[in-house]
């Protein structure tokens, strides 16, 4: 692609011994970081399968009984449907109410469009617990606090904004000429977004919306606050448990932890195989011919 | 012929066009109007409703709540120990996460890495809690590898204090700037650099004059996202901290006054002052930016 420029930089840094102090520097910080995550890691699953762990390098011996057991003590089936629940509804929500307000917001100018702009940007800007709190009481006197759709309703603050602001710059670098195009043939607004912008804007939607499911299962703040007990996620679900301590096993809150931990991870790898995750502000990779 | 055509065929598009603008402003316009709804709904009345309710102690004046909360040391220490964690994780993730980044960038195979890097997005604070207790704790293979090598003769207390807190919301907050971070340095385009470096400018200042000035916007951004996540810390000071001590942080008094004491004035308050303090380090780091760099903010993104 560039061999000059590659080969450039490598023979700067082979000259100069600081700077390749500084690599070695960051590699030697990148190491240490990944190492000790996955050791991190590590001692949560080896937990989870442990029989007794206490005072020694490795436990006392392995056992499958934490996982079977966490299904059964934690109702983990109910909690788990409520999870994709509110995940599925949050997602499809966002999707349909975020997706046209972002066309709106690339492609149109109106008077007092940077105060709805500064509207989207603020839920992103201020904590969920600032917010959160005043709209848990909201919730709950107006009736839907405590259940599932006062979870689904709570999460849908942060995730349409987020929707909107991943795909106004995906929008904006369609060439407003493919739908004038449209147009001039008849389309309709809707024959517009179903045959012409839902299939150019696939990817970033797509993008967009694996994002929210992953930040809907691991968004902790809004759902605590909101969910009753018949409506936690797992996450609120894990926090509870581990509250309850006293009653429970370490090792049976590490199972559930690696549960909810493979089931993001999951996720996370499919969102990163249709991603670039380094796209994720950027509008188009810079193409690296002159154009 | 056929530019007689394409002639008209262009007009017309133009006229297409701004017919489009003409008549269908109102009618694209109004995709927006449901997510505004919802916002009004669901963001701005509710944080109005808790902005009067502040104001509506349960006994004194309008302004008591916040008299009771700035004389209180036991409620107004948690402002300076949020800040005490936040700033410190903020600054030292986006120092982590710009020289990474800058290497990442270089590489023919990110993904591995980048995936690794991202890897705790997954973990959840749970996760991460029950493995800092785990891990870094006295009993912990940190320790024992530590104290094997030689390197610490007694274990060092990493969990239930002010360092268990940071560590892990290093862990969970890092992915996050690093992901914000590389997107932006891989968004500035590589021919400046080469130009800078053939003309002879050292790694260095080829960050220092090219790299620097393009990322400060992004960078301003980053940081103030990377900030909320950090100020609002909640589960990992209650799971890895001292949540009645040294991380009893700003999120905790008030969850404390909503769901303990059913104070919802009180934990409006709090909520408020929460808000006020997250929004005036934004300001100031945006309008700091704007003071160092006077460019185009667009940074070589568009």
């Amino acid at each position: 692609m560039m061999p000059g420029y590659r080969k450039h930089t490598v023979h700067g840094y082979a000259i100069d011994i600081g700077g390749r102090l500084w690599v070695y520097a960051i590699w030697a910080v990148t190491i240490w970081f990944v190492v000790n995550l996955l050791a991190l890691i590590g001692s949560v699953v080896v937990s989870s399968f442990s029989t007794r762990w206490l005072r020694s390098w490795f436990p006392d011996g392995l056992t499958l009984r934490w996982y079977s057991s966490a299904w059964a003590e934690f109702q983990l089936g109910e909690v788990l449907s409520t999870t994709f629940t509110v995940v599925g509804a949050v997602v499809v929500l966002a999707g349909l109410l975020g997706v046209p307000a972002a066309y709106a917001l690339a492609r149109r100018d109106f008077p007092g469009k940077r105060w709805f702009m500064l509207l989207f940007l603020l839920p992103l800007m201020v904590p969920p617990v600032t917010y959160g709190i005043p709209l848990a009481t909201v919730l709950y006197q107006a009736g839907p606090g405590g259940t599932i759709w006062g979870v689904i309703l709570a999460n849908l603050v942060p995730t349409v904004p987020f929707v909107i602001l991943v795909m106004i710059p995906f929008i904006e670098q369609i060439d407003p000429r493919i739908e004038a195009a449209a147009r001039i043939f008849g389309a309709s607004t809707p024959q517009l977004f179903i045959h012409v912008l839902l299939p150019i804007l696939a990817p970033g939607i797509l993008a967009a919306l694996l994002l929210v499911m992953v930040r809907t299962i691991a968004m902790f703040e809004l759902t605590f606050l909101t969910a009753g007990p018949t409506s936690q996620t797992l996450v609120v679900a894990l926090y509870y448990s581990v509250f309850a301590s006293g009653v429970r096993a370490v090792q049976s809150i590490d199972a559930m932890a690696v549960i909810y931990m493979v089931i993001t991870l999951i996720w996370l790898l499919i969102a990163l195989r249709f991603v670039n995750p380094t796209q994720l502000v950027s509008r188009v990779k810079p193409s690296n011919h002159p154009t | 012929m056929g530019f007689r055509n394409r002639l008209p065929g262009r007009k017309l598009a133009h006229r297409g066009l701004s017919v489009t603008v003409g008549v269908q402003a109102g009618g694209t316009t109004l995709l927006a109007v449901p997510a505004f709804l919802l916002m009004i709904a669901l963001f701005v009345y509710p944080f109005i409703y808790g902005l009067l309710l502040s104001f509506r102690p349960k006994v004194g004046h309008w302004l008591a709540n916040y008299q009771i909360f700035f004389s209180d040391p036991f409620l107004y220490d948690t402002l300076g120990k949020t800040f005490a964690l936040a700033i410190p994780v903020t600054c030292l993730s986006l120092l982590l996460a710009i020289p990474v980044a800058m290497r990442v960038r270089l590489m023919q195979r990110q993904r591995l890495l980048t995936t690794l890097l991202v890897l705790p997005l997954t973990l959840g604070t749970v996760l991460v809690a029950q493995g800092m207790l785990g891990y870094f704790g006295p009993q912990g293979w940190f320790n024992r590898t530590m104290m094997d090598l030689g390197l610490l003769l007694s274990p060092v207390k990493l969990t239930h204090n002010y360092t268990g807190v940071l560590l892990s919301l290093l862990i969970t907050g890092f992915p996050f700037t690093f992901l914000l971070t590389l997107s932006h340095v891989t968004g500035i385009d590589p021919a400046l650099e080469q130009a800078a470096a053939t003309l002879g400018a050292r790694p260095a200042s080829r960050f220092r004059y090219i790299f620097l000035p393009l990322l400060l916007p992004g960078l301003a951004m980053t940081f103030c996202l990377s900030f909320v996540q950090a100020f609002s810390v909640f589960p990992s000071a209650v799971l890895v901290g001292e949540p009645a001590g040294a991380t009893r942080v700003i999120s905790i008094a008030a969850y404390h006054a909503a769901f303990e004491e059913y104070d919802y004035s009180m934990a409006s308050a709090i909520a408020m002052l929460m808000g006020a303090a997250q929004l005036a380090v934004v300001v100031l780091v945006l309008s700091l930016r704007s003071i160092v760099y006077r460019g185009p903010s667009a940074g070589g993104k568009g």
